[in-house]
């Protein structure tokens, strides 16, 4: 088929209509205006591999992709307006997600009555409050990710078969959106009292829309349609195939092939052209801002970089709205923003970010306070390496911009690109950098969880510092009820974390890409690619 | 010839054991561990609790003598624990992949002799001529193209044709299906990197064979032979080409122990879900028990194939005999 101009910008604005699309009611998106059809496998690929089956455990999505769509959760981000970062809705309760009772401090939830574990086990409130009584306090020995999300929880406990309380310890803001992580699945309380609290690492038994049919180590998981899902009518699919393929440029060719119909992850803008440019209208591509920003971290315990001047430097260099043009076009990096997901409430205006350092739109004004602060600091041509993660996109092509944006104020930066084990050693063991790449990633867009990436007291902050102005900050921020009060708290907190301190640098917020098999109908894309993958509501117009 | 057999046994025990020292070390040299990646490598929050309770269920926290003494202990008693990032059985992670990695192997193996051994006789016994020269470039070729490159060529020249002919693009199988369940579709995905390494595989083969073949031509048998007025082509068949295949079968032998395990990139090209696949996600998430197990396995397959090949020198030429 011929690359035609015309079928590239259709596509294109398929997509773009598609991702921001008007941010359609549910229902009327779930089937993009038309009649779903049932039937088909949908066939996916996965850049990751599962290390094991237990959500409650790992983090990666290469285990999120694929055996979601067995579990439900209790709520989850609505899969028909994915891209609204405060849009929760029931999965296994009913209603509507509750707000706080008790000045905030106690949430209850009705769970629904129709709900049977693929096994034929109905499932009841207790299942609910053993699930998340493993994930927040879970019993010595046994590994839980997310237990430091829910450090506001006093308890779980059922009220009657059907209800489902948490009392909370203090009021917060971010207990909703932990409650809606994508990790937490929703276990039978049988399972774990008889088989116990590893059985779900090597073993599935959920609600969700499709039951378990078979895992090959290292190549693929299939799941077929469970007759009895809760959502009646859904899902539409017969079954699916999540097919690993480590290599993007093989996922990129399973597409065009048809060997895969759709990688939930995102490709980098060259390849979304590649795949347009050969298939034209039989791809269509969804594009939105991704709860993935990546960071440079100057090791504090470090000479020069204890001295508040030579960070502020650092971060002053950086054009950040000229690199968003420029690195846009050939990285999965695009957005400006601050500590906080930019489409987000909490987080800053324009107006509010040009105040910090390092956003200012004046890019020569900012390099020439930069050249002043490191000439006071006595570090005029500053020499250091930047510890990089050897990983394209967007890793090596920031870091390499960085370097050049460094360079502009006069300094000499060496880029050292290590494998993710070697990385990792150095951040965290060696702690002997000058400065890393760092970066944050999350799921449900939870700001108030989120930014504790920013202080030095959280188990991924690599900058081995310790502000207890940031902390204090947090401290309130953490408990303020009130939207108006959080959003204050959150520009106290960012311009300490940012600008007075300059503690971390933040360059560019991520830019999801999915390029697809146009076929594919009623998936939605979400600002993460842990989001909306229960793939209840895909449907094959073959 | 049993007694060179049995002490071709024994001397494998010292062997091995060298091996299993070597990866132990080495692979602790490497900084990082397998909980790191798995818990704190997708940048989401990093619990440090977690991580040394992931140190310490996998017995990371142990000291290294016991971890040694385990890993021997296990390898001798063919145990080889559990992979520590998935958690399954090392012998099945590894029994998945051997079948696929086997079959590759052998043909990859089939196509680069199918290959070889023509183009090596006819370039021998027509040297120096355009044939010559048109194989030894040939070969030559094969030798300097990366057979990943050529993986990748061959899938986007798969898929450019079939979309030119037929106006969707096809690309080969991307799951593995055994040939006992679907023969065609499983040679729908394999014949492809069959192709890609065979090649180039038989360009040193086909070298090996065109300058033994040389050798053996210029003995005074073939031309005692042809003084007798023998047909050529019993001369090259009968006399000639089965006295210059043992170097071949040295080269045969080493590169089918080679792609058991080292078609580390090939796999990636194709996704074959092989053992060099399984290699490089092996190291990749420090994970030690699962490539502790993999360099054992590719340690025995090249033991056992050098062994063979000795066996076939026997046969092949009836004056070496092992005493």
């Amino acid at each position: 088929m011929k690359y035609t101009g015309l079928k590239y910008a259709t596509a294109l604005a398929v997509g773009t209509v598609m991702a921001f699309g008007l941010a359609a009611s549910p229902g009327q998106a779930a089937t993009d205006g038309m009649t779903p059809k049932k039937g088909g496998v949908l066939n996916f690929v996965v850049g990751s591999k599962i290390p094991s089956f237990d959500g409650h455990v790992e983090t990666t999505f290469g285990m999120v992709h694929p055996i979601r769509p067995f579990y439900s959760l209790l709520i989850r981000i609505n899969p028909d307006n994915p891209s609204s970062p405060t849009d929760f809705v029931c999965d296994v309760c009913e209603g509507d997600v509750p707000k706080g009772e008790d000045g905030g401090k106690t949430f209850t939830f009705k769970i629904r009555k129709d709900i049977k574990f693929h096994d034929g086990t109905p499932l009841s409130a207790q299942d609910v409050v053993a699930t998340f009584n493993k994930i927040i306090f879970p019993p010595k020995g046994i590994a839980s990710s997310r237990k430091a999300f829910f450090k506001m929880v006093e308890s779980v406990k059922a009220t009657d078969k059907y209800t489902v309380q948490f009392k909370l310890k203090f009021p917060s803001g971010s207990f909703i959106p932990a409650v809606a992580t994508p990790f937490n699945f929703i276990y039978s309380k049988k399972d774990l009292d008889e088989k116990g609290y590893k059985w779900h690492q090597k073993n599935i038994n959920g609600t969700g829309p499709f039951r378990f049919v078979e895992y090959q180590p290292g190549s693929f998981v299939s799941g077929k349609k469970y007759e009895g899902y809760h959502f009646k009518g859904q899902p539409y699919l017969d079954g699916f195939k999540a097919i690993s393929a480590p290599k993007m440029s093989l996922r990129l060719q399973a597409i065009r092939g048809d060997r895969a119909a759709i990688e939930f992850r995102g490709f980098p803008p060259k390849a979304r052209d590649d795949l347009v440019k050969a298939l034209g209208d039989k791809i269509t591509v969804q594009e939105s801002d991704w709860n993935c920003v990546l960071m440079f971290t100057p090791n504090q315990k470090k000479k020069p970089f204890d001295d508040v001047r030579v960070r502020k430097a650092l971060t002053l260099a950086v054009d950040r709205w000229g690199g968003s043009k420029y690195l846009s076009k050939i990285a999965i990096v695009k957005t400006v923003g601050g500590v906080v997901f930019p489409k987000h409430p909490l987080a800053a205006t324009k107006e509010e970010m040009v105040k910090l350092a390092g956003y200012g739109t004046d890019i020569e004004a900012n390099r020439a306070e930069a050249r002043r602060l490191l000439k006071e600091a006595g570090q005029e041509g500053l020499t250091f390496t930047l510890n990089n993660r050897a990983v394209d996109q967007p890793y090596k092509v920031v870091g390499t911009w960085l370097i050049d944006q460094w360079k502009k104020v006069g300094m000499n930066v060496t880029q050292q690109v290590n494998p993710s084990p070697v990385f990792y050693d150095i951040l965290r063991k060696k702690k002997n950098f000058d400065v890393s790449i760092d970066f944050n990633c999350q799921s449900v867009i939870n700001p108030i969880a989120d930014v504790t990436k920013f202080l030095g007291s959280a188990g991924n902050n690599y900058g081995n510092y310790d502000d207890p102005v940031l902390e204090a900050i947090y401290a309130k921020l953490e408990r303020a009820e009130t939207q108006e009060e959080q959003r204050k708290l959150m520009r106290e907190f960012e311009t300490r974390a940012l600008n007075d301190q300059a503690l971390i640098g933040v360059t560019l917020w991520w830019y999801k890409i999915n390029a697809y098999r146009s076929y594919v109908k009623g998936w939605k894309i979400a600002p993460s690619h842990y989001l909306n993958q229960s793939l209840d509501n895909i449907w094959l117009d073959k | 010839m049993i007694q060179y057999i049995f002490k071709r046994l024994l001397l494998m025990i010292p062997t091995l054991i060298g091996a299993a020292v070597l990866i132990f070390f080495i692979l602790r040299l490497i900084p990082g561990d397998v909980c790191e990646i798995r818990l704190a490598g997708s940048g989401l929050y990093a619990d440090p609790e977690q991580i040394k309770l992931c140190r310490d269920n996998l017995g990371l926290n142990d000291p290294i003598m016991v971890q040694f003494w385990d890993f021997i202990f296990g390898f001798a008693t063919l145990d080889l624990g559990e992979s520590m990032w998935t958690g399954q059985p090392v012998s099945y992670e590894i029994g998945l992949r051997f079948q696929l990695s086997l079959q590759v192997a052998i043909m990859a193996t089939v196509v680069s002799l199918l290959i070889a051994i023509p183009l090596g006789t006819i370039s021998a016994v027509k040297q120096n001529t355009w044939i010559d020269y048109g194989v030894r470039a040939f070969s030559i070729a094969g030798i300097a193209l990366p057979s990943f490159w050529l993986g990748i060529m061959i899938i986007l020249g798969l898929l450019i044709t079939t979309q030119a002919l037929f106006g969707e693009p096809w690309m080969p199988p991307i799951t593995y299906v055994s040939p006992f369940e679907d023969f065609w579709g499983n040679m729908s995905q394999l014949i492809w990197p069959a192709v890609a390494t065979g090649y180039r595989y038989s360009a040193v083969a086909t070298r090996m064979t065109r300058s033994a073949l040389l050798e053996v031509l210029r003995e005074d048998y073939i031309r005692t032979a042809r003084a007798k007025g023998m047909i050529e082509k019993i001369i090259i068949n009968r006399h000639a080409l089965k006295n210059s295949m043992l170097p071949v079968i040295t080269v045969v032998g080493i590169e089918f122990a080679f792609l058991m395990g080292g078609l580390v990139v090939t796999e990636q090209v194709f996704n074959l879900n092989g053992l060099g696949k399984l290699f490089v996600e092996s190291v990749l998430n420090q994970d030690f028990t699962l490539t502790q197990a993999l360099v054992m396995v590719v340690v025995t397959i090249f033991i056992f194939t050098n062994f063979l090949i000795d066996i076939c020198y026997a046969w092949l030429d009836p004056r070496i005999r092992y005493a």
